[in-house]
């Protein structure tokens, strides 16, 4: 059996950027005031009143070709179980190279630690066998998916054999296990 | 309870400042140091013309001071000073940040062999006969002399590369990412390391060489700054997109008035007429290369964390 590759899907057809998922992280991780590891992104285009919304939650992308690992002096940014990527805090300088580095601005500093921080897929969670993320639990539309990418029978891998999605930026090269739904 | 959705992380929104003017006075400093090694090794090997003044003989040391100075700003850019050891515990290959902690590591012992070695044999006899226990390593570094110099050039030119690729590597940041930047950088390096040289009393010989040497390495600089432009317009949407921030964008007024016409076209010229009419090169066009030089770093950094990949585009949205 294939390695686990974990990966989202945010069907942007339903999410309405309630920006529940926003707060469950935030609650979830304990992060600091002005803090957050995910966000909501809405973008219109076409000319009025013919306008066209898009609404996406957005997080980092867990790269399978990341950026900010390859930027990190120190291993700290390493790929982890699960095909996630991760920080170590007790090996991170706090250099910024791997903010430098992310196309996606996914990553800060956690000024009390003074080492970067982003979004971890749950990964206190997946390590303990639980399946899914504080994000996707509280979605009251049900936009947000998670699971193994490697696994045929995933819900996320069905939706992704079924629908049209896309990734962000796929020309910056970062191959994103994180996907759009259209 | 506090209930912020919108993403306010305030270290990255709303102004995207990752790296500050630490780290622009940090690759500035890099660029004089890998400069001032680079000439003082080559002086040191292949410049016969007179006995070297006094000056080029100390220099070396104005180089560990200015290296110690640049490190520290690298230091206070850390934002979390205490790890700053874990740079040492690894080496990344993919990671210029651990090449440059590396090559600084390579730096420092080079820098002060060169500076023991240049310095006069008098003062050197001084401090060997307080100290006695130095003098195998002092007598040895003045024998090696000549290794060090080569060494010196090498790890200069390493240092001054290194300075661009930090930045070059990127491809987050199409402003950056470009591999002329190493190249650039280095060049700009040793022509403001050859300023800052001439800032020193130099004998009459060495000014007319490092004002000429000086003249040439800008033009080597205009000359790749034009291929790096015409890199990003000959890109695609995005370098396109990064490129107006120097064409029309915010560092327009700065990039053209105090880059390139104060930092390089005017000092040029001042060193090309001097050089034309045998006068000694002074110091004024040395301290514009040194603006010029400081200003491109500044503006390298800054302008380069507001380029990047539109999402909508690359998305297929639009
Ligand atoms: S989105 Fe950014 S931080 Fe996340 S894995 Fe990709 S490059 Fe790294
Ligand atoms: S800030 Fe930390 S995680 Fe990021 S590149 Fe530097 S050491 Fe690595």
């Amino acid at each position: 059996m294939l390695e686990q590759q974990f990966g989202m899907t945010v069907d942007t057809r339903t999410c309405v950027g309630c920006a529940a998922c926003v707060i469950a992280c935030k609650t979830e991780n304990r992060l600091a005031e002005g803090y957050v590891r995910n966000w909501i992104t809405t973008q219109t285009r076409g000319r009025f009143p013919e306008l066209v919304m898009t609404i996406r939650s957005e997080r980092c992308n867990h790269c399978r070709s990341a950026a900010c690992v390859r930027a990190c002096p120190t291993g700290a940014s390493h790929y982890a179980a699960g095909g996630t990527v991760q920080v170590t805090g007790s090996k991170c300088t706090g250099c910024k190279a791997c903010m430098a580095a992310c196309p996606y601005d996914a990553r800060y500093v956690d000024e009390q630690s003074g080492t970067v921080d982003k979004c971890t897929f749950c990964n206190h969670r997946t390590s303990r066998g639980m399946a899914t993320t504080a994000c996707q639990e509280v979605c009251p539309t049900r936009s947000i998916v998670f699971g193994d990418l490697n696994d045929p029978d995933s819900e996320i891998s069905h939706l992704l054999a079924q629908r049209d999605w896309y990734t962000l930026k796929p020309d910056a090269g970062t191959r994103p296990s994180h996907y759009f739904l259209k | 309870m506090e209930a912020t959705s919108t993403r306010a992380n305030p270290l990255v929104d709303p102004g995207l400042t990752i790296w500050n003017q630490d780290v622009a006075i940090y690759l500035f400093l890099g660029g004089i140091v890998a400069g001032v090694m680079i000439l003082s090794g080559a002086m040191r090997l292949w410049y016969k013309q007179e006995e070297p003044s006094l000056a080029l003989r100390l220099l070396p040391w104005g180089n560990l001071a200015l290296i110690s100075i640049g490190m520290f700003c690298l230091f206070l850019d850390l934002e979390n000073r205490f790890n700053s050891w874990r740079f040492y515990l690894v080496f990344k290959a993919y990671s210029p940040m651990s090449w440059g902690a590396w090559v600084l590591l390579l730096v420092y012992p080079v820098s002060a062999h060169m500076a023991w070695a240049e310095t006069p044999a008098h003062w050197r006899e001084t401090v060997l006969r307080k100290v006695p226990l130095l003098r195998p390593w002092g007598e040895w570094s003045v024998r090696a002399r000549r290794n060090f110099a080569a060494l010196s050039i090498v790890s200069g030119s390493v240092l001054g590369i290194y300075t661009g690729i930090l930045l070059g590597a990127m491809p987050s940041r199409p402003f950056w990412n470009s591999s002329l930047l190493g190249p650039l950088f280095l060049v700009s390096g040793v022509s403001t390391g050859a300023a800052f040289m001439l800032l020193f009393r130099l004998n009459q010989g060495e000014r007319r060489f490092l004002g000429f040497l000086d003249f040439l390495l800008i033009l080597a600089e205009l000359g790749i700054i034009a291929l790096w432009i015409i890199g990003m317009a000959a890109g695609g949407e995005a370098s396109l997109q990064a490129l107006k921030l120097i064409f029309g964008g915010p560092y327009t007024a700065a990039f053209w008035s105090l880059v390139i016409a104060l930092g390089l076209v005017t000092p040029a010229i001042a060193e090309f007429i001097e050089y034309k009419h045998r006068a000694i090169p002074g110091r004024g066009a040395a301290l514009l290369v040194l603006g010029g030089g400081f200003a491109l770093r500044w503006i390298m950094v800054y302008a380069g964390q507001h380029s990047g990949w539109a999402s909508e585009a690359s998305a297929g949205l639009f």
